[in-house]
């Protein structure tokens, strides 16, 4: 009955998808990917493949929500029912509502919302397949869709967790890692101002593993900040393509 | 998003007056920096349950209460009890509050006291089996915010774990392979660990423990670490609209380390 735990760490001091601890997975990000939505982004991160869009600034409804001096961000983050092993229900589950919060959390400080008095900025993502670091992903996805809008932002904000599994800190912790490991550290930044816009730890570490940990996944934050930045760039040659070639 | 929280509002002038004051090193009610506001808790005071606590840090009070049944295993953990962690923020507690479901606030609450109770092992699930796969004892925590005056999840966390431990667990007999409640046995649950959470504040630059409700309206943001008994980090949870800089976060870790064990021992006696 009991459930066997997976060796996560092999003899050569390889993680079970042949990672070094300290490598991200195989990172694709793409922008303007969703015709309706104002901004998009797709993320695949290992088996992890998220999508998000944005909607707004825009007229929030009801009324009486609306602020005085600022915009409303509000995020939905949703798990699809086959996004996991067991079909997983559509109703948004405690663990949803909290990631909701600490997800728009991490993404409001790198907005401007006091350019938008009454009006909201919808925030939406749906992960699609789920495998580990599903609440980091949303950050890296959500931040490049807000950009993709033309929000105005401080920064682009990436995400990304670290954890200690067999002993050993690693950065970007599969599904597998995550449940069979000693802790997750997911941590959000906008690495080029050097702010922690979201952190969260379960497990447990000694409060210098905790540091080290820390600066595990601030050091993945700023790969995947130039990733993201390559991305929004890719999309500006795309269209600028485009353009050229509806020319004369 | 019905969950999201309407969250109050503070005047301009007493946000001034707040940052303004911690920028000179003081705080609205007189404390230090690293300051809690007096603690008090009692235990006990719950007679229809099986173990319950009431937690003052100045003017917020919270009551946690532990209901035990007995119940199916989770399929993924045969072998153990279930703990379930629930907070309830009553209309009565502040004017923010509204009856209904437990909003995005009332959730990430309970979550947050719920990681520092499993992470830390306080409570050992696996001696909860009674029939493996079959039968095990269920512990409902509920946390009852009954006033708001900010630093609600220490206040929780304390409660919680000050329950825990005053929670007996009654006996059973086992009879043809049913598993029967026996109430004339009770035993005492067995905590083995003590996670004790300390939340820092972000105030315009400045971090702050304990911080009440005014100085939550005017911070930056929040940080909660909880820190077991042998002074490992067991749960974080950042939270707050604003954002820390590493240093601040490495400072947080330190100030959380030094005031988990001063708060251990002044109400858990260790």
């Amino acid at each position: 009955m009991e459930i066997e735990k997976p060796r996560l760490i092999g003899e050569d001091g390889r993680r079970a998808d042949g990672r070094r601890p300290g490598d991200l997975r195989p990172i694709h990000v793409e922008v303007d990917v969703l015709a309706n939505a104002d901004g998009s982004a797709y993320i695949e991160q290992g088996n992890t493949k998220i999508l998000a869009a944005v909607y707004g600034p825009k007229e929030i409804h009801p009324r009486h929500l609306g602020l005085p001096d600022r915009a409303v961000l509000r995020c939905r983050y949703h798990m699809a029912p086959f996004s996991v092993e067991q079909r997983k229900s559509p109703a948004p589950s405690r663990r949803e509502i909290e990631l909701s919060k600490v997800i728009r959390e991490a993404l409001e400080p790198a907005l401007f919302l006091e350019y938008y008095p009454r009006t909201a900025i919808d925030v939406f993502v749906e992960v699609l397949q789920a495998d580990g670091g599903t609440r980091c992903a949303s950050i890296t996805a959500a931040s490049l869709a807000l950009a993709d809008a033309g929000i105005p932002m401080r920064d682009l904000v990436a995400a990304v967790a670290a954890g200690k599994v067999d002993g050993l800190l690693v950065l970007d912790l599969t599904d597998v890692e995550d449940k069979h490991g000693e802790a997750d550290v997911p941590l959000a930044m906008m690495p080029g101002l050097g702010r922690v816009t979201l952190l969260q730890m379960d497990g447990l570490l000694t409060p210098e593993e905790f540091k080290e940990a820390v600066k595990l996944a601030m050091d993945g934050c700023r790969r995947i900040y130039a990733l993201q930045k390559e991305a929004l760039r890719e999309r500006y040659v795309r269209i600028r393509k485009e353009i050229e070639g509806e020319g004369p | 998003m019905r969950w999201m929280a309407k969250e109050p509002v503070i005047s301009k002038m007493k946000k001034k007056r707040i940052l303004q004051l911690i920028s000179e090193g003081k705080r609205v009610d007189g404390r230090g920096r690293l300051d809690y506001r007096d603690i008090r808790v009692e235990r006990g005071i719950i007679g229809t349950a099986e173990g319950s606590a009431m937690v003052c840090l100045g003017q917020t009070e919270v009551v946690a209460g532990v209901k035990v049944g007995l119940n199916m295993p989770y399929p993924d953990s045969p072998n153990e009890g279930i703990l379930a962690v629930n907070a309830e923020l009553v209309p009565l507690a502040s004017p923010t509050f509204e009856p209904g479901p437990p909003d995005e606030r009332a959730i990430e609450l309970a979550r947050v006291v719920d990681r520092g109770i499993r992470s830390s092992r306080a409570v050992p699930l696996e001696k909860l089996c009674i029939l493996p796969g079959r039968r095990v004892y269920i512990l409902f925590v509920d946390i009852y915010v009954l006033n708001h005056d900010g630093n609600l999840i220490d206040a929780s966390a304390l409660a919680a774990l000050a329950a825990l431990m005053d929670t007996r667990l009654f006996g059973y007999r086992l009879e043809d392979d049913r598993v029967l409640l026996d109430k004339s046995i009770w035993l005492q649950l067995q905590v083995e660990n003590y996670p004790v959470a300390v939340t820092v504040a972000n105030i315009g630059g400045e971090l702050v423990v304990d911080p009440c409700l005014d100085e939550e309206l005017a911070m930056d943001a929040r940080i909660t670490i909880t820190i077991d008994k042998e002074g490992r980090v067991c749960a974080v949870q950042k939270g707050g609209p604003g954002t820390f800089t590493v240093d601040q976060v490495m400072e947080a870790i330190d100030i959380a380390r030094e005031k988990a064990s001063e708060l251990r021992e002044k109400v858990l006696g260790g």
